[in-house]
């Protein structure tokens, strides 16, 4: 069966693509309330915070590219909900397809349409005077750890779209996600922040990715911060991965 | 299927049992299925037949008993199963977002035939769904969506098909074209196990009828044995009215001379000398 892996991703993909094709509104709605916060922050509070040297939308725009995956992942967990209500997927599983093709179509399609939201919301930073010299490798390296964060934030929206009861249960699950970088250094540095709020921003998995995006696009050395958010990425790819195909397991046989 | 000489049943199934938390669904479960023959899996909702559908095409484990499907066990050979099988009806649904084409190219897709376009050409033009191939599955009516589910379940060739509910929710002209559907595939040597929780319709199609009622099969056999079961018929005589389902075809126009045939008046039977 697995020899059939990849033509059975590869159409099952073709599928959530032809979706995302035609309903675009969703990558659309995926992208505005990132390029809202970053208008919101660059021409709103940003004169009134303090970031040092260089334009507040350099600093800012690492954290509002995590915003832009986290609410753009709700959408997989979403399509994944309808699909197995509305009794598609029992169509698939019964077909002698290789079994996690159908979780795998989503997961490529998220990653495809993440890529669009995201290209969305630089261009937009860009026309509002975001700057890099980074070099090529560098953008490289910031285009793989958003992919990794990306395919990790996936699976767990899989998690959730396997396991939601309601609709807006499969979806509810990313504002927390979505929240996070409000408790790091993506707004703002974490200094002026009371110590245990500080101490929460400065060690979860937003602030390391933020800083080494950041660092990146500033033509510097990302420093430790970056093996900090490999390792973060890999942990929940890793917890989410295991978990949705357990879950999967269990549910369709 | 072809190859098997002496027939043993398409579909066996031995002692199903199948509960849901303290719900028992299923508790003993038995019939068969003979090759190329049409049977009806008749009981009211709840009765499991939806289960039992779904345990035969390798969706849900049982609890106990044996369930075989061209001598296959759906439990232990279930990537073999599948290669036999098809699903269609209520819960197998179509994708609404695709055409009614993409659709079908999808399923050829997955079920890895040569040729998936020319495939699901060749179908919109067997169920009379060419014009509306490159329109949203979502946007057909009842009948033609059910029309193109029973197209994609086709792909490959398939052995054995279920076929739940597939009338429900159709209106008479649709619901007579699926039943000419059904049986011209039983014509053709396809196995078929059809659920159903209306009386005439597992009249009109099946070879054999078996009555699922609370989990067990109460009854199991052909039309001619169920009736045996009851007591002799009483001779009465009764102004036959025609049905409304006749008036309405009538006006309409749709030959249900021609799908009802020489049985015409079935659905009076209690009232009629036999």
């Amino acid at each position: 069966m697995t020899s059939h892996h990849y033509g059975d991703t590869v159409a099952l993909t073709g599928r959530s693509l032809r979706h995302i094709l035609r309903s675009p509104d969703t990558i659309v709605t995926t992208a505005i309330m990132p390029i809202a916060f970053l208008l919101l922050f660059v021409y709103v509070f940003g004169g009134a915070i303090d970031t040092g040297s260089g334009p507040y939308v350099n600093y800012l725009l690492p954290g509002i590219l995590l915003i832009t995956v986290a609410s753009g992942i709700a959408y997989t967990a979403y399509r994944l909900f309808t699909d197995l209500s509305g009794g598609i997927i029992d169509r698939f599983q019964s077909m002698p397809i290789a079994r996690s093709a159908v979780l795998w179509g989503h997961v490529v399609t998220s990653l495809v349409a993440n890529s669009i939201s995201l290209a969305v919301v630089i261009g937009v930073a860009f026309l509002m005077g975001f700057r890099t010299g980074a070099s090529p490798l560098a953008w490289l390296v910031v285009v793989g750890i958003l992919l990794l964060f990306t395919l990790a934030l996936t699976w767990i929206a899989v998690v959730a779209g396997l396991s939601a009861k309601t609709v807006d249960g499969a979806s509810a699950f990313s504002y927390p996600l979505i929240f996070l970088p409000f408790l790091s250094s993506a707004f703002v540095p974490t200094d002026t922040m009371p110590g245990p709020v500080r101490w929460f921003a400065e060690n979860q998995p937003v602030t390391s990715i933020v800083n080494t995006i950041r660092d990146l696009f500033a033509e510097r050395a990302p420093g430790a911060d970056i093996w900090a958010a490999l390792a973060w990425c890999g942990g929940v790819l890793v917890l989410g991965y295991v978990l949705a195909t357990r879950i999967h397991r269990r549910r369709v046989r | 299927m072809t190859a098997i000489i002496d027939s043993p049943p398409a579909i066996r199934v031995q002692g199903l049992r199948k509960s849901f938390r303290n719900v028992e669904v299923l508790r003993g479960v038995d019939f068969e299925v003979a090759p190329g023959s049409i049977f009806a899996l008749l009981g009211s909702n709840g009765a499991g037949k939806t289960t039992t559908v779904r345990i035969l095409a390798t969706l849900l484990a049982a609890d106990g008993g044996t369930a075989t499907v061209g001598g296959l066990d759906v439990g232990t050979h279930a990537g073999r199963v599948r290669e036999e099988i098809s699903l269609t009806g209520q819960f197998a649904a179509v994708d609404e977002i695709l055409s009614g084409r993409e659709n079908l190219v999808l399923i050829a897709k997955l079920r890895h035939v040569p040729n998936p376009a020319a495939v699901a050409d060749d179908l919109l033009a067997r169920f009379d769904l060419t014009d509306a191939g490159g329109r949203k599955a979502g946007t057909y009516s009842g009948g033609m969506r059910r029309r193109l589910d029973i197209a994609m379940s086709l792909i490959g060739n398939p052995g054995v098909v279920f076929l739940d509910e597939p009338t429900t929710g159709l209106d008479p002209q649709s619901r007579i074209d699926v039943w000419r559907t059904i049986t011209d595939l039983a014509a053709g040597g396809t196995t078929i196990l059809l659920t159903t929780q209306h009386l005439d319709e597992a009249e009109h199609l099946a070879d054999r009828i078996a009555i699922l009622h609370e989990g067990r099969i109460i009854a199991n056999g052909t039309l001619a044995e169920l009736r045996r079961l009851l007591p002799p018929t009483t001779v009465e005589y009764v102004e036959k009215h025609p049905t409304l389902e006749e008036i309405f075809l009538a006006i309409v126009g749709t030959g249900p001379a021609s799908a009802r045939g020489a049985d015409g008046a079935a659905s009076t039977d209690g009232t009629r000398e036999s």
